[in-house]
C-alpha cells in the first residue's frame, strides 16, 4: 500500500505536467505555431548549452527555497501564502548586512545569509503568534505581510539605503555569493553558490521533518491538534516555529537575489513572484523536500527557456506563462487525475 | 418471505489484507439482522461494500431479488439502502433540517431552497417513528443521540428501506440506548429492515431477529437469535469460550495515589460541570466512577490530565500537586490516559501505528536522541505492543487510520498500559470492542491493580462497572453523591443514584 501510495504521489504531478505541455500544444496550433518547434526552442533556452544551463541553474535556486518555505508549512498544515514578502525582508537584510560593514568573507557571507533568515523567519513569526494565540487565519495575515513587506521594504531602499535612488550599490564581494569558477564554467551565466545553499536546505528540511522529533510534533500538529494537547505537545509553539522555520527559507530565497544573481536589491513596481511561484513549485512537489528540488527545476528550466521561444520558434512568452498556469491547474486538479487514475485501475482489473 | 438484500459470496480485499473471504449475508424483509464479529473480522467492510463505498473482488449483491451493481451510495440510496456510520457525517454548524436535506433539497417554483416544506417533511417523519427531533437545532448544540437521530432520519428522507446501523450504540448512554431500541422496533414495525453491527450480546438478544457471525473475514454462518444465546453466539464469534465473568482477587489497597479536593472545573461554555468534586484512587484497587453521560466526567478527566483549567480546588498524585499543571509534566507524575474520544485524542490518524505508539514517549530515549528519532526502536517497540495487544494490523507501519476502531482502541491501550503509570485513567476503555477484547482488557486493568497501581475507571457501562471496579463512585451534577461497593449494589440502585434522586441510600449503603 506505501509503494502504492509513493507511486501514486509521483505518479500525479508528472501525469499533471505532460497534460499542461500538451495543453500547450494544441493552444500553440491553434494560434498557427509549431508546437514541435516551440517546445524544442524551450529546451534550447532551458538547457542548450553551458550558458543557458547555468541561467537556469540561477533561476531555480530561489525557487527551491521558496517551494521549501511553503511545503515546510504545509507540513504542519499551514498555508504560507507569505514566502513573497519573506523573500523581500531577506532580500533587503542579505544586502543592507552586505552593504553595512566591511568584514573577512567567511564572517560577512554567514552574517549576511543570517540577516535573510532571520528576517524571513521574523515575518513567518507574526502570523504564526497570531493564529496560534488568536486564532487569525495564518492566510490573512501573511498576505497582509507581503504588503508590508514590499511597501516598507521599498521606502528602506529610497531612503536609508540611497539617498533617494531606486537601486542599491553591489555588495562587497566578501559577502557575495557569486562564483568566479561557476561562471567560468557556464559561458559567464550569473549562476552562483547559493544552488548549494538550496540544496542543503532541501537536506534540512527533510531530516527535520522525517527524522526528528521536531518534525514529529510539527505533523501531528497538522494532522491532529487536540492528540498533540493530549500528548503533552505544545501546540501554539509548534505552529509558531513552523512558520518560522518556513519563514527562514523564504527569507534566504530572498537572499539567493540580493546575494547571488544581483548584488544588489532594486525598488520593486510589484512583487518578485518568486514567493507565489513557491506555491506552485511545493505543490507540484507534493510538499517534500526532494520533490520541490525537481519542480523548481521545472519551473526554472520553463522560466529560462521561455526567452528562446519568441525569438527560436516566433512563440509569444506569453504562452509560456500559459502553459505554467496550465501545469499548475493540472496539478490543483490533481484529486481529479487521481480520480481518473483510480477509475481506471478498476476497470482494468 | 422474500430476502430485500442479498450478499452472496463476498470477497473485499486491501493490501496485505482479506477483510471479507467468501461472506453471505440474507437480511429478509421486516427483520433486525445482527451483524456480530470480532474487532477486525470485517463488519465495517461488508457494510460499507453494501453501502457503495467499496467495490468487492468477488460475489453478488441482490436487492429484492434483481442483481445490482453499487458503485457509490447514491445507487445505494436510489436502491433503498441508507446507512448511520460508525462516526457520524454531520455539518455542525447548520440545523438539523439544513443537515438533512443536504444534496436533496427541496426546490420553490422559483428555485429556492423550500427550507419550510423540508422542515414539515422532517417533524412528520420524526413524529412518525418517535424520533422527537427539533428539525431548527444547531446540530453543535444537540446531544450525541440525538445527532444518530438525525442520521436516522437522513436516511429516511432519502427513502431508505433498509438501514445500517454501524455500532450505533457504542456512543450512547443506556437511557439513550433503550430510546433506539424503541426506534429500530418501530422502524421495523413500519415495514423497513435492519442491518445491525453491536458487539453487545444483549442487544442481539433483545432485538434482533436473527444473527450472521463472521470471524476473521469469513461467514461462520447465520443463527436464529429466538434459539441461541449469548454464549453460544460468543464462541461462535471468537471460536472458544468467553467468560463473561471477570475473574479476580479481592482487592488489597494501599497508600492513596490520586487525591482530588473540592475540585471545580467549567466546561468551554463557563459553566461549572465540576462542582466541589472529593475522589480519592488507591495504589493497588479500581475505582469505577458510575454515572450519566454529562454530570461533570468529561471534565473531571480533563482537568486530572491537564487538558482543562480547574478552576479551584487541588488535585494530588501522591502528595505531589498536579493542579493545572501541563499535560506532559501530568504524564510525567505518572499518569497514563486512555481518552474517551480515541479518533479526536488518541491517535494521529494519519500517523502509521508504529508513530501512534510512541505518541507520549516519542521525545525520551531510546525512541529519540538529541531530537533525533530512531526508528529502529520505534518500530521493535511498535511491534512488541502490537503483539502483545493483539492489536490486528497488516504491518506497524500502516496508518493507524486503516484499523478498524476496535484495533486502534487496542492500540491505545497498549500503549498506555505499557509505560505502566502509578494512575492509570480509563475512559470507556472497551468502547466498540468484542467480547473477547473486552475480557482481555479487564484483565489487564486487573493486572495493573495487582501490581499495585491506581485504576480509575469511567464508564457509562453499568455492567463494566459493577465487573471490574473494587470501589464505586456515583458522580452526579459535579459531585461524587455516593461511594458504594459493587458487591453490596445493582445496577437498579445505581440507576437511582446516578439519577440523582436517592443519593441518600447511597450513603447510608457505602459502610466504611
Ligand atoms: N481502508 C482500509 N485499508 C486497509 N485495510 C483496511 C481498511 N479498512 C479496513 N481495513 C482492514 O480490514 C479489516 C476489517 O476491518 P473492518 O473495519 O471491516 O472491521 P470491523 O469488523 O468493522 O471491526 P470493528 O468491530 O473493530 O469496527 C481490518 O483488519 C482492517 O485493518
Ligand atoms: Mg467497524
Amino acid at each position: 500500500m506505501q509503494a502504492n501510495n509513493r507511486l501514486f504521489s509521483i505518479l500525479v504531478p508528472v501525469i499533471s505536467v505532460l497534460l499542461g505541455l500538451i495543453a500547450g500544444a494544441i493552444i500553440m496550433l491553434i494560434s498557427g505555431h509549431n508546437p514541435i518547434a516551440g517546445y524544442a526552442a524551450l529546451w534550447r533556452g532551458a538547457f542548450g548549452d553551458a550558458y543557458t544551463i547555468g541561467e537556469t541553474i540561477r533561476r531555480t535556486t530561489p525557487y527551491i527555497l521558496s517551494g521549501l518555505a511553503i511545503a515546510f508549512a504545509f507540513r504542519a498544515n499551514l498555508f504560507n501564502i507569505g514566502a513573497e514578502g519573506q523573500v523581500i525582508v531577506g532580500w533587503l537584510a542579505a544586502v543592507w548586512v552586505g552593504l553595512a560593514f566591511d568584514a573577512p568573507m567567511y564572517i560577512h557571507l554567514p552574517l549576511a545569509l543570517l540577516a535573510a533568515w532571520v528576517a524571513g523567519a521574523l515575518w513567518g513569526f507574526i502570523p504564526g503568534l497570531l493564529k496560534a494565540k488568536l486564532g487569525v487565519h495564518e492566510v490573512i495575515v501573511t498576505i497582509m505581510m507581503n504588503y508590508i513587506a514590499l511597501y516598507s521594504t521599498n521606502e528602506i531602499i529610497r531612503s536609508i539605503l540611497t539617498n533617494n535612488q531606486t537601486t542599491t550599490e553591489h555588495i562587497p564581494a566578501s559577502a557575495s555569493l557569486a562564483s568566479g569558477y561557476l561562471q567560468s564554467i557556464t559561458m559567464f551565466s550569473r549562476m552562483h553558490y547559493g544552488i548549494l545553499i538550496a540544496l542543503f536546505a532541501a537536506v534540512v528540511m527533510w531530516f527535520l521533518i522525517e527524522r526528528t522529533t521536531i518534525g514529529y510534533e510539527l505533523k501531528a500538529v497538522g494532522f491532529n491538534p487536540h492528540a498533540s494537547r493530549y500528548a503533552g505537545m505544545n501546540v501554539s509553539k509548534n505552529i509558531i516555529w513552523s512558520m518560522v522555520i518556513a519563514g527562514g527559507f523564504g527569507g534566504l530565497a530572498g537572499a539567493m537575489e540580493g546575494l547571488g544573481t544581483y548584488g544588489t536589491i532594486t525598488v520593486l513596481a510589484s512583487f518578485s513572484n518568486i514567493g507565489f511561484d513557491g506555491i506552485a513549485v511545493a505543490l507540484l512537489g507534493a510538499n517534500n523536500p526532494f520533490g520541490v528540488i525537481i519542480s523548481a527545476l521545472l519551473f526554472g528550466a520553463l522560466k529560462e527557456g521561455a526567452g528562446e521561444m519568441p525569438t527560436g520558434a516566433g512563440v509569444p512568452t506569453e504562452l509560456v506563462d500559459i502553459i505554467i498556469a496550465l501545469i499548475i491547474f493540472f496539478v490543483a486538479s490533481s484529486y481529479i487525475i487521481r480520480w481518473a487514475i483510480t477509475r481506471f485501475k478498476k476497470e482494468g482489473k | 418471505m422474500g430476502y430485500v438484500i442479498e450478499m452472496l459470496n463476498i470477497r473485499k480485499e486491501f493490501p496485505g489484507i482479506v477483510a471479507n473471504d467468501n461472506i453471505t449475508l440474507q437480511v429478509e424483509k421486516g427483520e433486525i439482522h445482527a451483524l456480530l464479529g470480532e474487532n477486525g473480522a470485517g463488519k465495517s467492510t461488508l457494510m460499507n461494500v453494501l453501502f457503495g463505498l467499496y467495490q468487492p473482488e468477488a460475489g453478488e449483491i441482490r436487492v429484492n431479488g434483481k442483481k445490482v451493481a453499487i458503485t457509490n451510495p447514491n445507487i445505494a440510496n436510489d436502491l433503498g439502502i441508507g446507512m448511520v456510520h460508525q462516526h457520524f457525517m454531520l455539518v455542525e454548524p447548520f440545523t438539523v433540517t439544513q443537515n438533512i436535506i443536504l444534496g436533496k433539497e427541496p426546490k420553490t417554483k422559483t428555485g429556492k431552497i423550500d427550507l419550510k416544506k423540508a422542515k414539515k417533511e422532517i417533524q412528520e417523519l420524526s413524529d412518525r417513528y418517535g424520533l422527537k427531533v427539533d428539525p431548527s437545532a444547531k446540530i453543535r448544540d444537540i446531544s450525541v443521540g440525538m445527532q444518530q437521530r438525525v442520521e436516522i432520519l437522513k436516511t429516511l428522507y432519502r427513502g431508505a428501506e433498509v438501514l445500517i446501523f454501524d455500532e450505533p450504540t457504542a456512543v450512547l448512554t443506556p437511557q439513550e440506548i433503550k430510546e433506539l431500541t424503541g426506534i429500530m422496533r418501530s422502524l421495523v414495525h413500519e415495514g423497513k429492515s435492519i442491518i445491525l453491527i453491536t458487539h453487545k450480546l444483549k442487544e442481539i438478544m433483545e432485538v434482533c431477529d436473527r444473527c450472521t457471525v463472521i470471524r476473521k473475514g469469513r461467514g461462520i454462518g447465520t443463527v436464529d437469535v429466538a434459539k441461541s444465546n449469548p454464549t453460544e453466539l460468543a464462541s461462535l464469534m471468537v471460536g472458544r469460550e468467553i467468560s463473561f465473568k471477570t475473574e479476580k482477587k479481592p482487592a488489597e489497597p494501599r497508600e492513596v495515589v490520586l487525591n482530588v479536593e473540592n475540585l471545580y472545573v467549567k466546561d468551554s461554555r463557563k459553566v461549572d460541570l465540576v462542582k466541589g468534586l472529593d475522589l480519592q484512587v488507591r495504589a493497588g484497587e479500581i475505582v469505577g466512577v458510575a454515572g450519566v453521560d454529562g454530570n461533570g466526567q468529561t471534565e473531571l478527566i480533563e482537568a486530572i490530565t491537564g487538558l482543562r483549567k480547574s478552576e479551584s480546588g487541588t488535585i494530588k498524585i501522591h502528595d505531589k500537586n498536579i493542579t493545572n499543571l501541563k499535560p506532559r509534566k501530568v504524564t510525567e507524575s505518572g499518569v497514563g490516559h486512555i481518552p474517551q474520544d480515541r479518533h479526536k485524542y488518541g491517535l494521529v490518524l494519519d500517523y502509521s501505528i508504529a508513530e501512534n505508539m510512541v505518541l507520549q514517549t516519542y521525545y525520551q530515549k531510546p525512541y529519540s536522541k538529541a531530537k533525533v528519532l530512531n526508528f529502529k526502536e520505534i518500530t521493535e517497540k511498535a511491534k512488541t505492543l502490537v503483539a502483545e495487544y493483539d492489536v490486528r494490523t497488516p504491518s506497524v507501519f500502516t496508518k493507524a487510520r486503516a484499523l478498524s476502531g476496535g484495533n486502534q482502541q487496542k492500540a491505545i491501550i497498549g500503549r498506555e498500559i505499557d509505560r505502566s503509570p502509578d494512575l492509570l485513567i480509563a475512559v470507556q476503555p472497551t468502547r466498540g470492542l468484542d467480547v473477547g477484547a473486552i475480557e482481555f482488557i479487564h484483565k489487564r486493568l486487573i493486572e495493573e491493580r495487582d501490581k499495585g497501581k491506581a485504576v480509575l475507571l469511567v464508564s457509562f457501562e453499568l455492567d463494566e462497572i459493577l465487573d471490574v471496579s473494587d470501589k464505586i463512585a456515583v458522580i452526579f451534577d459535579g459531585k461524587i453523591v455516593a461511594n458504594v461497593k459493587p458487591e453490596e449494589t445493582d445496577e437498579q440502585q445505581l440507576g437511582l443514584l446516578m439519577a440523582g434522586s436517592n443519593a441518600k441510600a447511597g450513603e447510608k449503603n457505602a459502610g466504611e
